[in-house]
């Protein structure tokens, strides 16, 4: 019994309730999630302290902004289009029980614009930019490449994050703009070519929706987005033990997709509530 | 030079340094020897802060280091080289950008004198031209090397080397041996080499250290280590050929 480790020994003995174990086994997991939560909000602030620090390495963001963008606008436009055909496509059918169908092009461009638009490219974006920042620094952190930075003199924050972060907040605004015109010209082509719609009429009713308030919304969000997708991706990497091996890579690969998706979700609740209601744009 | 003491270091409850001290004296090559999963990489990672100790002091030239900030560690650090024992060369960049790193990130030197410093340190390693492959495409030998060429790059005061010879063949160990002992004689460089390679050992040691059960049982210059009578050692450096020891 002696060459246990101690927790496969708490097991064998553990004879608490269930409902003991299932306090115990909440309250370490909060505790864990609210240390994830500090250390990573550690991370952003030492990134965004760094930024300032001199000198900015110029080639490293720019080889950052290519990989992210080149990589992504394919996908960013093909879900674009895609968003705008079946919102035009489903609103066209709620808005003719109003009778109001001929709305379609304002309803289209303020969704695409507030919504769709920048919470369609940070999904894309988590799932391929994030998910590879994780993968890419968590092998370099197993196979002791972090390690080799650090005995360089070379902090990895500096080196590794804060280009990543600085391609992701430049790039998500950039390819919103893709996606979100795109995804109009893709309600457009369904109303006009599907739902028979006049096509001047509709792009007139876009145009009235087309607010410069809601354009800063759309590209600040996605700015922020960006900024969430690449920290969590990195913080992710950093943070695989360093004996966790490929398993661990993968782990975390899947575990900073998730993280992003749910915290873009949170954070857009929150930054509709601020921009819309306490800075007041439309 | 670097004075350990008492340092203690454990992971998952698993004890792996109990109290250990040990100094290394300015332009010394001291070879830390001790069986596998006995703790040397992680005493070199340990004076090198890349961890830190549960107990205990580590000082590097008359500072204090387990207790330093990133900024203070990254100031020493610019005078200390590693060889890390799997190499831990950067897979997304060429060889030449490898070894040139620190000269990149650290100095003003222009491109074409930084390719200069790296063909030389690669002509001592034995890899001449091979300044635009990546890691991937060399071998487990090679990548040592490059490792090696790495480390030496910024002509650093100190240098760790985690198993230096370790899947080379016998003529390239021999001249990986000769470099070690070149640096110490010529540049006065301080080293500190761990390695199973008895004969690299005592080619290029000075002094010898053996690590056992989290602590050094053992040290003193080679010829003194030979006649030590601890049957651990004895074993150890006759490569196993005494009597069977309870490790
Ligand atoms: N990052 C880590 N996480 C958990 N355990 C570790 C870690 N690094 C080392 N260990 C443990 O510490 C012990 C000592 O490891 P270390 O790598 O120092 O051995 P070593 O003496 O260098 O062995 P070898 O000669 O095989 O390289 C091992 O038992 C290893 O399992
Ligand atoms: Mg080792």
């Amino acid at each position: 019994m002696n060459d246990l480790q101690p927790f496969q020994r708490q097991k064998l003995y553990d004879n608490r309730t269930i409902w003991i174990r299932f306090a115990d086994g909440l309250g370490s997991h909060a505790l864990n999630w609210t240390y994830g939560v500090g250390s990573a909000t550690m991370l952003v602030w030492e990134t965004l302290l760094l930024i300032f620090r001199r000198p900015l390495q110029f080639n490293l963001l720019v080889r950052q902004l290519l990989l992210i963008g080149v990589n992504s606008v394919p996908v960013v436009l093909f879900t674009g289009v895609f968003t705008g055909v079946v919102l035009a496509t489903q609103g066209y059918h709620e808005l003719k029980d109003l009778s109001a169908e001929g709305s379609i092009g304002g309803f289209v461009t303020t969704s695409v614009i507030k919504e769709l638009g920048p919470m369609v490219t940070a999904f894309v974006l988590a799932g391929r930019i994030g998910a590879s920042i994780t993968a890419e620094l968590g092998t370099m952190k197993v196979t002791e490449q972090i390690d080799a930075l650090e005995i360089m003199a070379t902090n990895p924050v500096k080196y590794l994050v804060v280009p990543r972060f600085l391609a992701c907040a430049i790039m998500l605004p950039i390819l919103t703009i893709f996606a979100t015109v795109f995804g109009i010209a893709g309600g457009y082509f369904t109303a006009v070519s599907i739902f028979d719609m006049n096509g001047r009429f509709f792009m007139k009713q876009a145009r009235n929706y087309l607010f410069i308030g809601s354009i800063i919304i759309s590209l600040i969000k996605a700015s922020a987005f960006g900024m969430a997708i690449a920290s969590i991706g990195c913080y992710k990497g950093f943070t695989i033990p360093s004996a966790g091996g490929a398993e661990g890579v993968g782990k975390a690969t899947t575990g900073s997709a998730v993280t992003s998706l749910m915290t873009i979700l949170a954070m857009d609740a929150l930054l509709n509530q601020l921009l819309y209601t306490v800075v007041g744009l439309k | 030079m670097i004075q350990i003491r008492n340092i203690w270091k454990s992971f998952e409850n698993k004890e792996v340094l109990t109290g250990l001290d040990l100094d290394i004296s300015r332009g010394e090559t001291l070879v830390i020897i001790g069986r596998s999963g006995c703790g040397k990489s992680v005493l070199l990672k340990l004076i090198t802060g890349l961890m830190k100790p549960d107990q205990g002091e580590i000082w590097v030239n008359g500072e204090e280091i387990t207790q330093l900030k990133r900024k203070a560690l990254h100031h020493i650090r610019q005078k200390v080289g590693m060889l890390f024992q799997s190499s831990a060369l950067f897979d997304s960049m060429t060889v030449e950008e490898n070894v040139g790193f620190m000269l990149s990130q650290h100095t003003k030197l222009r491109k074409r004198e930084i390719e200069e410093i790296v063909a030389e340190k690669l002509h001592l390693v034995d890899l001449d031209g091979t300044q635009r492959l990546r890691p991937a495409e060399l071998s487990g030998g090679m990548r040592k090397r490059v490792g090696l060429a790495r480390a030496i790059a910024f002509n650093p005061e100190v240098i760790l080397y985690d198993e230096p010879t370790t899947g080379l063949d016998p003529i390239t160990g021999l001249e990986i041996n000769r470099l070690i002992r070149d640096l110490h004689t010529k540049l006065q460089v301080t080293s500190v080499v761990v390695t199973h390679d008895m004969d690299s050992a005592f080619s290029v040691a000075t002094r010898m250290a053996m690590i056992h059960q989290g602590d050094v049982i053992a040290h003193g210059f080679p010829d003194e280590i030979r006649q030590i009578d601890n049957a651990v050692l004895q074993q150890f450096i006759s490569g196993g050929n005494i009597q069977k020891i309870d490790a």
